[in-house]
Formats: structure tokens, sequence, C-alpha cells
């Protein structure tokens, strides 16, 4: 985890780039600092490699101050991809990847299993490019070589300064989408600064949007684009982008908010009768707090009904897959599709039952919503 | 045609001699070279890391370049006394000015991003220097070789004015005994060398640029 605390950075010229920040980038996860040109996203991404350092204020990567960090120790602790690629012209692909294995002095043969894994990570074979010269690559290309080269030693910690902002846009979707492949493997703790949105939004866990020096919003892509905190946030975002975000329903809207439970010390008799009371096939289990265990089936209860001494527990079955209500709708509705359920549990952070997604739900909703357009229509 | 003839005979009967004459020639301008590769690396080294450091050392070998060679030379002799090691400094010196701006400008050539990256893995300032921003800036250096090297064949050919030897010492004979066919082989070779001195380097700082691409 990389922690800034009461961080602030003042320039010879007198020119405050960064005014008292704090800011938490949790372990193995990509946090995008976002914002226009001169916000001071890059000084303070350049501050956890001490490629700058703060005025005033620490850093500590997982509890350690980086002031007390030799930096050239630092640096080689930390993948760093920058904009322009910074690839060595005058290195074959195979010395560039190589660079900071070099550095820490590794043996031959390790280097080269290394220099080989990953440039097949990135689908580059490595018989065909570890010989080549940079300039002999196309630039997506070449700012993969630069994403392993930060890969190699395999920190914990990348930092990547705009990497893709330099590329076409097919090349940048295609090296998004790898990043986002690839981190689900390696769960590095990358700090990403763009000025582009729609990247941020999609390769994201959390994003800190900033402005003249000050962070002006952290959270989530989903909590930025539902709650944006002020007009700042809302112009940067862009109209087109929240209108789509706030005009999709979440699962909140559609859902059935009181589904029927049951505890699980209940006996088969009284399930089988709210079964019959409320019309349904199924019953969802959970404690006296309302917390989500599982569900009993009318063909359970049915099967087991003669034994007296069976209690709902022994026959509950828990859920596979819960949702929480701010999930959006296409989602989740993509998400039963795959999975082939008839229903979905919605629970808030605590694991606490809020209500159900049910196909029956959803066919209301939709019906509902285009009730208006179809009268329009006749 | 006589003429031509004339220096031809005179440079196949003498072909040993005038050999010996082109090793001296070569012998100093290799090391007045390397003497200021050693020194001139350096300073351009200073000159791109520190701007104010610069203007002074750029403005000296630039006084240095401006003198006349002979007048040059002949205050060196003064000084030094006549000889082989006179005229490897006065080399020497004439070669400072190129080595040390090509350096120079070589280093600040180099793509800010490029050294960035290199920090930014962790090297140090000297691992970046001798891994990273030398051999990128190395077309520029043999630029300056090249145009050192060319200079220095020439200026060599006044050595025998200070005591030294090289194939000068066949055009001042030349011109002391009125030896036409002398003066013209020493010449001629001389402006051979230089050329070939100017293609090889040439082709050298061809091949590294495109290496570096």
């Amino acid at each position: 985890m990389i922690e800034f605390k009461n961080v602030k950075k003042k320039y010879d010229n007198g020119y405050e780039a960064l005014k008292n920040i704090n800011l938490e980038c949790s372990e193995g996860e990509i946090t995008a600092l976002i914002g226009p040109s001169g916000c001071g996203k890059t000084t303070l991404m350049k501050l956890i490699n001490r490629l700058h350092n703060p005025t005033s204020g620490t850093i500590t990567i997982a509890g350690k101050d980086t002031s007390s960090i030799d930096p050239i120790e630092l640096r080689r602790k930390i993948g760093y991809v920058i904009q322009h690629v910074g690839l060595f012209p005058h290195m074959n692909i195979g010395r560039n990847v190589a660079t900071v294995p070099k550095l820490l002095k590794w043996d031959k043969e390790r280097t080269r299993k290394r220099v080989d894994e990953l440039l097949e990570m990135v689908s580059l074979d490595p018989e065909t490019y570890r010989d080549r010269f940079p300039s002999e690559l196309s630039g997506g290309q070449q700012q993969r070589i630069g994403v392993i080269r930060a890969l190699a030693v395999e920190p914990s910690i990348i930092l990547m300064d705009e990497p893709f902002s330099a590329l076409d846009p097919i090349s940048r979707e295609q090296l998004q989408d790898e990043l986002i492949r690839l981190q689900r493997d390696i769960k590095k703790t990358i700090v990403f600064v763009t000025h582009d949105m729609d990247e941020a939004l999609k390769i994201a866990d959390k994003i800190a949007l900033m402005k003249d020096g000050e962070i002006v919003q952290y959270g989530s892509p989903e909590e930025i684009l539902r709650r944006p905190a002020n007009d700042f946030v809302k112009e940067f975002i862009g109209e087109k982008r929240l209108e789509v975000y706030q005009d999709t329903p979440t699962i909140r809207q559609v859902m059935v908010n009181n589904p029927v439970t049951i505890y699980p010390h209940r006996g088969l008799a009284e399930s089988l009768k709210r079964m019959e009371g409320k019309k349904v096939d199924s019953l969802i289990v959970v404690d006296e707090r309302d917390h989500l265990l599982g569900y009993v089936t009318v063909f359970d209860v049915l099967k087991e009904y003669d034994n007296e001494a069976i209690k709902v527990k022994d026959l509950m079955h828990s859920f596979e897959y819960k949702v929480e209500s701010h999930m959006l709708l296409p989602e989740a509705i993509q998400q039963m599709h795959e999975r082939k359920a008839s229903y979905l549990p919605v629970v808030d952070e605590s694991g606490v039952l809020e209500g159900l997604l049910t196909r029956g739900s959803i066919v209301g909703y939709i019906g509902k919503e285009y009730d208006g357009e179809v009268e329009g229509v006749l | 045609m006589e003429f031509l003839s004339n220096i031809f005979s005179y440079m196949v009967n003498n072909w040993d001699h005038l050999l010996m004459l082109t090793i001296d020639h070569i012998i100093m301008v290799v090391v007045g070279i390397v003497l200021a590769l050693i020194v001139g690396i350096p300073l351009g080294v200073i000159s791109a890391k520190n701007e104010f450091l610069a203007r002074i050392i750029l403005s000296v070998a630039n006084i240095i370049q401006v003198f006349p060679s002979i007048a040059l030379l002949g205050m060196l002799m003064i000084f030094l006394g006549i000889g082989f090691k006179t005229v490897v400094v006065g080399l020497f010196l004439y070669s400072l000015l190129p080595i040390i701006s090509n350096t120079y400008v070589g280093l600040r050539e180099v793509d800010d991003s490029i050294s960035e990256a290199g920090r930014g893995s962790g090297m140090t300032v000297l691992q970046l220097l001798f891994k990273v921003q030398l051999p990128l800036s190395l077309p520029f250096l043999l630029a300056g070789v090249r145009i050192a090297a060319v200079i220095a064949v020439g200026v060599a050919t006044l050595a025998p004015f200070i005591g030294g030897d090289g194939l000068g010492k066949d055009i001042v004979d030349g011109i002391n005994s009125r030896q036409e066919a002398k003066i013209y082989s020493g010449a001629i070779i001389a402006a051979l060398l230089a050329i070939l001195v100017d293609l090889t380097l040439g082709r050298a700082q061809k091949q590294t640029e495109q290496r570096i691409g």
C-alpha cells in the first residue's frame, strides 16, 4: 500500500504543485490519477519513486517512509512506464527488457528465461523479437515492451505515466485490454496517470480526480459517476457519460424488496406453508439479523417432509453468486443469463439481504418503463 | 604529362621513404586525437551537465581553434621546444573543440524520455551516462572525431617547421630544394589521407546512426 500524508510540493520558483495531498493507493489495485494538465498528477506519481521529493509531508510504502530508502534502490523495486515509451534505441529488445535485472546483477540464464517469459506474456514471440531493435517495432509493440520492462523483476508497485496516450486509438484499446487481463494475474499495486476519463473508467479500481494540486474527488469509478462531487467533476466526466450512467437502472430500482425468508432452525411443515401462502417455489434462508445464508426449494422440502427431525438448515443450499444493489441492471441480467439463474440475491457490504432480483421483477420493470412508449405508438 | 610522370616515378622510387613519412604522420594525428578524446569527452560531459561551465569551456576551446595553426605551433615551440611532442600537443589542442562541442551536443540531443526511463529504472548517474547517454551520443562524437581528424591531417603537414616529421617533411624539403615532384607527392598523399579518414569515419558514423535509428 502506498500512503501520502499531508504531502506538499513547492517548486523553487514558488509554484505550488501539490497542496496538502492525502491519499492511499490500495494493494493490488489500479489507482488512476486524472485531471487536466498542470493539475499535479504526474508530480504526485513521481514522488513515489523519488524522481521528485516532497517539500513537506511523508510518503510511505507498506508502512515504510520512502525518504529513508535510497532512491536508486527504491526505483529498482518499482516498475516505471512512461508516455514516450523510452526504450533504449541502441539496445535490442532483449537487453531493453533486461534493464533492471542487469542492474540487480541477475545471472545470464535467469535473465534470459525471464525475458522470454515476459515477451510471451504480451504475445510477442521471443525468437522473433528478442534480437530486434526498438525502431523495428510498431508503436503498440514498443509500449508492450515498455510495460514488460517495468515488470521484469516483479516489483509489487508499478507507476505508469500516461502510458497509452501517444498510441493510435486501436492500439490504445488493445493495450488497455491487455493491461486489465495482465493485472488479473499479477495483481500489482498500479498508479496510473492519465488525462483520458474513458481510460480511467475502464481500467481503474479507484480514481483520484485532481485539480490545481488538490484531489477534488476520490472513489471508485462507479461512485464518481453516480455522485460527482461538484461541477468541475461533472464537467470533467462529461455530460454524455453521466447521462449514460444515470439513465441505466440499477438493481435497487428493479429488485423485489421483501423476499420470502425463513430462519435456518425452522421445520419443514412451516416452510411448506409459507411457500404455499406466498406462492413461491423456494425460500431464502437468513439469520435473525437478516444475513443471507442460502435457500431451500420446495422439492427438497417435499422429499424429506415425513422426517420431523429435519430442519431448514439441513436442506439449505448456499448461493454461488450474490450481487450488490448498485450494480447496473444490464450487467446483472448478463450474469443471470450466464449462470442460468432464475433469480439473484441482493446483499449490502455486510451480507445483509436487501432483496431479490427475479426474472419476474425484471419483466415487470421493463413493462412499466416501456408502457408510455407503447401507448404513444398506438 | 611529363610533370605527372615525374611525380609518379618519384613516388615509385621513394615508396619506402614516403611510407615511413606517412606512418609518422598517422602516428602524430592518432596520438593527438586520442589525447583530445581523453580530455575532451569528460569536458563535454561536464558542459552537458552544467550550463555555466559549458559557456567557459566552449569559449576557451573556441579561442584555441581560431588561432592560426602556424602561430599556435610557433607559440608552443617557445614553451615546449621542438620535436614530436610539440606537434602532438598542437594537434591535441586543435582537436579539442570539435570533440568537446560534439560530445556536448550529442548528450543534449539524447531524448529526455530515454534518460528518464533510465533514471526511473534505478540507474545511477554514471550507469545512465555510460550505458545510455554516451552510447546514444556516439554518432555525434564520431562526427566530431571526423572533423578533428581531417583538420589534424592538414595541420600535421606543418610539423617540420617545429622539428617534427611526417608528410610535411617532403613538402618543406621540396620547397627548399625546388623539387616539384617531392612537394606534390607529399601533398597528394596528405590529401588522400585526409579523404580516406573522412570517408572511413563518415561510414562509421552512418552505421552507428542507423543502429540507433
